[in-house]
């Protein structure tokens, strides 16, 4: 799975909320494929997209599974960056905190948990699309 | 892996185990996740002709652990990663893994542990 090959820097971008449609799902399904094949791999959470990373999601009322957990995981496939667009957390009167904290593990630093969100303006993000290879938006 | 070309998508098949019946996919995964049991693990394992062991359970082990916290199947990548940093790195690289599930860690070893087939996995 991980022969010598191209390395590309893949943004995928979540603007919905997370059970309304399958697009919160899939796009999760799609970034650990994609980190499976060890590609740079970076998620930007705007719009809507915010409430996916929101603490202690309860979907019982509503029949479906809750996916919420599996973001947690990003760290283990090495997707270390993860942006939040602070305009859309304060429009919709949120902060940081009431979001899931998502950590990598530094190997070479005795597994130190290091955070992987970084909170940024629409105008850096539109900076730091501008130097990806392939941006997707679900 | 024996599959029935002629009636693939109806394929609707069982194990047979000490008397109970667990219901699996064409490939062999467990439908329920909730209905596993070491049982049916062991079974699964004898089938393939090789037994399971401690090392192996170690990894069965984990890799429900893994699905109960985060609810997937983790990549081969991560699982390697992963059981080098609880298991020790003697154990955390693919030839250790793959001496025990010689079809292949993640695939394998989460078909015996009743998980749907790992995500990212070709």
């Amino acid at each position: 799975m991980s022969e010598e090959g191209i390395v590309k820097k893949f943004m995928y971008v979540n603007r919905k909320s997370p059970y309304g449609t399958i697009y919160a799902l899939e796009s999760l399904e799609v970034v650990l494929i994609t980190a499976a094949f060890d590609q740079d791999v970076s998620l930007t959470f705007t719009d809507d997209g915010v409430y996916q990373l929101m603490k202690d999601q309860k979907t019982d009322g509503i029949g479906m599974k809750n996916f919420s957990s599996t973001y947690s995981a990003l760290g283990d496939y090495e997707i270390k960056k993860i942006f939040i667009d602070k305009e859309s957390l304060e429009e919709r009167g949120l902060s940081v905190s009431d979001l899931q904290e998502l950590v990598w593990e530094d190997e070479d630093e005795d597994y130190a948990e290091k955070s992987s969100i970084n909170l940024v303006s629409r105008a850096e993000l539109s900076n730091i699309m501008s130097q990806q290879d392939i941006v997707m938006s679900f | 892996m024996a599959v029935d070309f002629f009636n693939n998508s109806e394929v609707d098949v069982s194990l047979e185990v000490n008397g109970k019946s667990y219901e699996v996919d064409e490939e062999g995964y467990l439908a329920d996740l909730n209905a596993w049991d070491a049982d049916v693990a062991n079974a699964m394992a004898e089938a393939d002709g090789a037994p399971l062991e401690d090392n192996h359970w170690e990894v069965i082990n984990f890799l429900r652990e893994y699905y109960e916290e985060y609810q997937i199947a983790p990549a081969v990548r991560v699982l390697t990663k992963q059981i080098g940093k609880r298991l020790g790195k003697e154990k955390g690289n693919s030839k250790y893994l793959y001496e025990l599930f010689p079809y292949g860690p993640a695939k394998q070893a989460c078909k015996y542990a009743g998980l749907p087939k790992p995500t990212g996995c070709v």
